[in-house]
């Protein structure tokens, strides 16, 4: 033992001290204290595969880099229930408490839906095919948002108008609101909805990533 | 409220897989780590609460670690000659590593003795941590720690008596 390396600052304790060969051995064995390198740990396991054959895996979620900046994309069995400008870690926490905590990161899952994405900003893809779930909006959340869907590739419409085909002609406001709270961005195209006057209000990413989507729509008016 | 799972794994996957291959071989070391990830997946949204996520996790591995042993005895592998000892070698020696069997004699400890073990010298864990886990007292946690090295002791003894018999 003399002219071993110095004992390592963990045994300080009485328990330790008593049999300090045997507690030598055993941390020498697994590799306590040692680098990764040593102890052939090389990454975090990927647990995505396993866990979904498993039928374990609840929230499948990744990040894609897109022409408006990174976007966290999300989805359950029922479809995609994320496409957001927020922080992966931030979505990653409010899904845990609204779907479930089994959330793993899992791009092999999410594949389809960041191949449609790719399509959509190269100027291939106008009408996504992937099923959303709206279950993170509120019920007149969903109404709204389903109404979307008449609102083609290309066009644009106004809050107002919107309200008006949900049978609510004064909810314009409650419209805006509900587009606002938009958990599937991009892919449910609350961008197209735009004021009165034509001017492009508010939007989650920015006005200017509102801008770039219709542009890259090709837009006529407004 | 409980984190996504994806943070266990990022905070907690060293610590998972290096008591998996102590405790549960360098064989059936990854196995058990799978094995320990699927239950803490399967068991994670029952949780009442966030706290001592850590223990709880490092609990399951424990757990996990062993279903592979009572797999191995229920259905015996048939085994090659025994790998030769290299004549004169100490215990602990490093260059003995390989074939250094002594964390199959803690797999054989009673249950919290085992985690205790485990979480102390494969780990580094301070007893707070340990007593945390286990769901004892820091003074139960050393009382566990150093019961376990007197088992260990006297079952090294048995072990290398028969050795030096052979």
């Amino acid at each position: 033992m003399n002219d071993r390396e110095p004992m390592p600052a963990l045994i300080d304790d009485d328990v330790d001290q008593v049999d300090a060969d045997l507690v030598t051995r055993l941390r020498l064995v697994a590799g306590a204290g040692a680098a990764d390198s040593d102890t052939g740990l090389g990454a975090p396991p990927d647990l995505s595969e396993l866990a979904g054959r498993a039928g374990l895996l609840d929230v499948a979620i990744d990040s894609v880099d897109t022409p408006v900046g990174r976007l966290v994309i999300a989805a359950t069995e029922a479809g995609v229930i994320t496409c957001s400008y927020h922080d992966q870690d931030e979505v990653a926490s409010r899904l845990a408490v609204a779907v479930s905590p089994r959330v793993l990161r899992a791009p092999a899952r999410l594949d389809p839906v960041r191949r449609e994405l790719d399509d959509y900003f190269a100027g291939r893809l106008t009408r996504f095919t992937a099923p959303v779930d709206l279950r993170l909006a509120s019920e007149f959340g969903r109404r709204v948002l389903t109404a979307l869907g008449g609102i083609g590739y290309g066009t644009t419409t106004t809050y107002g108008t919107l309200a008006g085909r949900l049978g609510r002609p004064s909810a314009a406001r409650a419209v805006g609101h509900a587009l606002g709270a938009n958990p599937v961005c991009v892919i449910v195209p609350c961008h197209r909805v735009v004021g009165a006057d034509g001017r492009l209000t508010g939007y989650a990413g920015g006005v200017e990533a509102k801008r770039l989507l219709l542009n890259l729509e090709g837009r006529r008016a407004g | 409220m409980l984190p996504p799972f994806y943070e266990l794994v990022d905070a907690y996957w060293r610590d998972v897989a290096r008591l998996c291959l102590a405790l549960a071989g360098p064989d059936d070391g990854e196995d058990a780590a799978q094995r320990a990830w699927l239950n803490a997946l399967r068991a994670y949204p029952s949780l009442k609460h966030d706290r001592n996520l850590k223990g709880w996790l490092l609990t399951v591995a424990a757990r996990a670690a062993m279903d592979g042993h009572r797999d191995r005895a229920r259905r015996p592998v048939p085994m090659a000659d025994p790998p030769e000892r290299a004549a004169g070698s100490m215990p602990g020696d490093p260059s003995e590593l390989p074939g250094d069997e002594i964390w199959t004699l803690v797999a054989e400890l009673p249950e919290r003795e085992r985690i205790a073990v485990g979480l102390r010298y494969a780990l580094d864990q301070p007893h707070a941590e340990i007593a945390a886990a286990v769901g004892v007292s820091e003074a139960m946690s050393r009382r566990l720690v150093s019961d376990g090295l007197a088992k260990l002791r006297v079952a090294l003894g048995r072990t290398e008596e028969k050795d030096e018999d052979e």
